[in-house]
């Protein structure tokens, strides 16, 4: 019966053009199947069964598919899509659903992001088309990037993150001599310089509150300062983890085991509400650097079980060989294990700077607005309600954006340090 | 004498409950290169790390050129420093190129002057032949070459001993003459050795004294040749059949 119906044959090479003919004729016409049926409303194949003819795209798409199937047919365009989306016939149907799935959701996505989105305007009202409106994001934009930071100080702001950028970009291209200076400069003293300018209150520039900074801007200055301090700390608790003192020990997997015990909200709670009643009295830390120093534990905690990994997975050889050419603790570790181990565990870094970058609008919980917070604080006013969508949208792009190429330069410093054929 | 520069009591340790070196009673003098084999398991490498205290001794004395080990860490690194070892496994650093490798340690731990401590590690990579692999890393190299590289390393300390601690065992057979030769070059420039391996040739051109260990004890002690040609005990006898 089955062979019956097979009345063309297997799929070979002999009869390549008649198939391949067949084939594409039948796919092409499943596809269009689709389309008229979602954007057109024509059903091609009304006069079949209706149970049926749910299904036909699917079954045209197979058997031309099916058809298309021929190893080693000498074209290599027809090879390669065999090989890749067309191997079997489990692949096949795989391949039919990702296309059709595709075809149904990409159009109407496109229509609302771009086609029928509103640009151009400056309030609610002009917002008129069925798509999105980014005249919401346009017009909160100053508020996303600076929080309530006044308007007329924003010029610090963009100063100090201009500045950040020049040297950083300077030290991909200066030779290794000046590059070592700057790094200094931006690890050591750029930090306060930067927190000078923003915060403001002497050289004449008028105080800031922190309550005042958010958006953007908050989320990189908790994230750099969370990034520059926790790595360090991190990686004193992993060598202490490993100490062979006991002193030392069980103080490191104590702090480490609490911190990554508990959630983070918890932690932040703790330092917005309970850390100023352990503070002596008469002394005052602002919320956002408490904020900063707990993120900061929290990440650490994390950062050194990922380093304790690195250095767990070099051989005992290497410490061997450190110490028999005379070296003490600090120069065997700073010399030989940690830039081995610290090499191995780049992706592990990568990725617990990716979760403190994006654990941070979780501060909105203590009432600092960063770029969720400021989302957060737009999509609930009154003239603009219903907006949350291109708000999230946004902030979910703009994170995208930022954990990608921090992603993507890890990768390239994997690329560099590695030594090994 | 007055010219020992290694000396070693009674020294005993133990693995847990496992005692891995029995009353060890052995002394070294300088320029001299003595040769210590046995089976495997008998203790040999262990002994040759307790002379740089990778391995801490539990009972007796070890003194190494005038200095005591003990807990005082000074004294270990200063030990250290002045006895070189080479490594089975090579323990080349993987992340440093070989030069950097030859040179780290002088700059870092003798405080040379870089400039210095690379023409220093140049000479002596020279001296083991591998003069042109100085910038690759020790992943490009053969184990032969990487070896060699390890003892330059080792060496660019200037230490008054060298441990080696079966040097050729991890190596192809084709590339064991070749770093064999290098030891036998340092041995005539009257480097004081203490060499733990299964060549017995390399023992018979170049040791003054061979040493057979098992089960944590010295069993036989003699001056090379007469090693060879009448081993005292039926332990050692029935050994150099086996491997000869």
């Amino acid at each position: 019966m089955i062979k019956r119906l097979n009345f063309l044959g297997t799929p070979s090479r002999d009869k390549l053009n008649l198939f391949i003919s067949i084939g594409v004729f039948l796919f092409v016409l499943g596809i269009a199947d689709v389309i008229l049926n979602s954007f057109f409303e024509i059903n091609i194949t009304s006069i079949l069964p209706r149970l049926f003819n749910y299904f036909t795209p699917l079954i045209f798409g197979f058997i031309g598919l099916h058809y298309i199937r021929i190893e080693f047919s000498g074209n290599r365009i027809l090879d390669n899509l065999n090989k890749n989306i067309n191997s079997n016939w489990f692949n096949a149907v795989l391949s039919l659903l990702i296309i059709f799935v595709l075809i149904q959701n990409i159009p109407p996505l496109l229509n609302w992001l771009f086609f029928d989105a509103n640009f151009v305007g400056e309030t609610k009202e002009e917002c008129t088309g069925s798509g999105a409106c980014w005249i919401f994001i346009k017009t909160w934009f100053p508020r996303f990037i600076y929080g309530l930071y006044p308007n007329a100080e924003i010029w610090r702001i963009n100063l100090t993150f201009l500045m950040l950028i020049a040297l950083v970009i300077s030290g991909f291209f200066v030779p290794p001599k000046i590059k070592k200076y700057i790094i200094i400069f931006l690890l050591f003293i750029f930090p306060f310089i930067a927190i000078n300018l923003i915060s403001g209150g002497n050289f004449g520039l008028e105080w800031v509150e922190t309550t005042a900074w958010g958006g953007l801007s908050l989320t990189f200055i908790i994230s750099i300062f969370a990034l520059l301090f926790c790595f360090p700390i991190g990686m004193f608790l992993a060598l202490g983890r490993r100490s062979l003192a006991p002193v030392i020990r069980y103080s490191s997997i104590g702090f480490i085991e609490f911190w990554r015990g508990v959630p983070l909200i918890t932690v932040l709670f703790m330092a917005s509400v309970m850390m100023p009643m352990f503070l002596p009295d008469g002394t005052y830390m602002d919320k956002l650097v408490r904020v900063i120093i707990a993120i900061t534990l929290f990440e650490a905690a994390y950062m050194a079980e990922v380093i304790r990994g690195g250095l767990q997975a070099l051989p005992r050889g290497q410490y061997d060989a450190g110490k028999s050419l005379g070296m003490g603790y600090w120069r065997m570790h700073l010399l030989v294990i940690l830039p081995q181990a610290l090499k191995l565990v780049i992706p592990g870094i990568a990725n617990t700077f990716l979760a403190l970058v994006k654990d941070t609008p979780l501060i909105l919980v203590v009432g600092l607005l960063e770029l969720v917070g400021m989302i957060d604080m737009a999509k609930s006013n009154p003239d603009w309600l219903g907006f949350a969508t291109e708000g999230y949208i946004f902030a979910g792009i703009v994170f995208w954006i930022i954990c990608y190429s921090m992603s993507r330069y890890s990768q390239s410093l994997e690329r560099k340090y590695k030594t090994d054929r | 004498m007055s010219d020992q520069i290694i000396q070693m009591e009674n020294v005993n340790k133990w693995f847990d409950d496992f005692q891995v070196l029995k009353d060890i009673n052995l002394e070294v003098r300088q320029k001299q290169r003595i040769v210590v084999c046995g089976p495997s398991g008998s203790g040999k490498s262990t002994l040759i790390r307790c002379i740089n205290r990778l391995e801490e001794h539990q009972k007796g004395k070890i003194v190494v050129d005038g200095i005591e080990l003990s807990e005082n860490t000074k004294n270990i690194e200063q030990v250290r420093a002045e006895v070189g070892m080479v490594f089975q496994q090579f323990n080349l650093f993987p992340h440093l190129s070989i030069l950097d490798n030859c040179s780290l340690a002088p700059i870092w731990v003798k405080k040379i002057p870089k400039k210095q401590a690379e023409e220093q590690a140049l000479k002596e990579l020279e001296k083991v032949q591998i003069l042109d692999q100085a910038k690759k890393f020790p992943g490009q190299l053969s184990g032969g070459q990487q070896q060699r590289a390890a003892i330059a390393r080792a060496l660019c300390m200037e230490p008054k001993i060298m441990l080696f601690d079966e040097p050729t065992s991890a190596l192809d057979p084709e590339m064991i003459k070749e770093v064999l030769d290098a030891m036998v070059n340092l041995a005539k420039a009257g480097m004081t050795m203490i060499v733990v391996t299964h060549e017995m040739g390399f023992a018979k051109e170049v040791a003054d004294e061979v040493i057979f260990m098992d089960e944590g004890m010295i069993v036989e002690k003699a001056a090379t040749k007469e090693f060879f040609a009448n081993p005292k005990s039926d332990r050692t006898k029935l050994f150099l059949s086996q491997i000869l």
